[in-house]
């Protein structure tokens, strides 16, 4: 078995907050993160899959393919738009880098052809990330 | 996974967290003679030490909280860090310090130091401590050896 990873970037904004607390329980926990004109990030997302090398292509994957797999189920969705307002999940789900990283699994999973998906990281900033294979519990 | 409980449905993430410091140290061992340290040690032996920018890298593992969408809240984390990792090292002499009393001040030993004290951390599992020395060279320790699955992450 072999892991490759192909790397992404989006821009994007975000907010914190819970619909359920008060202003002030947000402003307490979410910090600066809970400012509700947003601010945003530049991310970058890897991903890796694993996989048998094939005999014939000598590919894990045809990273062409994973490539606008990428683009399509995640990069055309997220670049550039307001998580929190434009993204189905976030909209009840708070756009942290660990629930980012667990969206971006939902969305790629069962959708790379020959590899089985093996771990989302999502950098919020280069000293800050997330990192999902896919466990629950 | 068996567990049918209502916690089984809750994703597990790991949030990395990267701090940086500089330090000095000076490789040498009072084991060894003067000559047996320069042989071991190299230029690292120099006696009035050299310096690294450190890049400290802390893995912490859990279930994400459905109410905040985080394994741990970061300004907890970083308070933590900036007490018991940034005070106590940064801008020092890693050799005159207590935690390498009887122990030389590698990056191996600066990284289990630092698992120890991010053990301490109570809002997370602690998952692996990683230490890049300079941009080259770099070293983990996830714990035990038993603990493999944290080795592989």
């Amino acid at each position: 078995m072999v892991l490759l990873t192909r790397k992404a970037e989006f821009s994007s904004a975000h907010y914190y907050w819970n619909d359920v607390w008060s202003a002030e329980e947000n402003e307490r926990v979410f910090g600066r993160c809970a400012n509700r004109n947003g601010h945003g990030h530049n991310y970058t997302l890897e991903v890796t899959v694993a996989g048998e090398v094939d005999q014939v292509s000598g590919f894990v994957v045809d990273l062409k393919q994973l490539k606008d797999i990428l683009e399509r189920e995640v990069i055309r969705v997220y670049d550039h738009r307001h998580l929190n307002l434009e993204v189905p999940e976030f909209a009840t789900r708070i756009p942290t880098t660990e629930n980012i990283a667990i969206s971006i699994w939902d969305r790629l999973d069962g959708k790379i052809p020959n590899a089985r998906l093996h771990r989302v990281r999502v950098y919020e900033l280069p000293d800050l990330f997330a990192d999902y294979y896919g466990e629950r519990g | 996974m068996t567990n049918t409980t209502g916690n089984s449905s809750v994703p597990r993430a790991y949030l990395s967290r990267r701090y940086h410091l500089s330090a000095s140290h000076r490789l040498h061992t009072g084991a060894f003679s003067d000559e047996q340290n320069r042989a071991a040690y190299g230029k690292c032996n120099n006696p009035y030490g050299h310096g690294h920018n450190y890049t400290i890298e802390v893995t912490l593992g859990g279930p994400v909280d459905p109410v905040t969408g985080m394994v741990c809240d970061l300004g907890t984390l970083d308070a933590f860090a900036s007490e018991l990792l940034l005070a106590r090292f940064d801008h020092q002499n890693l050799n005159t310090l207590p935690e390498f009393e009887s122990s030389v001040s590698t990056t191996e030993n600066f990284t289990r130091e630092v698992h120890r004290i991010f053990s301490g951390f109570a809002h997370a599992e602690l998952i692996r401590v990683r230490i890049e020395e300079t941009s080259n060279n770099s070293f983990e320790y996830a714990g035990p050896e038993s603990n493999r699955k944290a080795q592989n992450l």
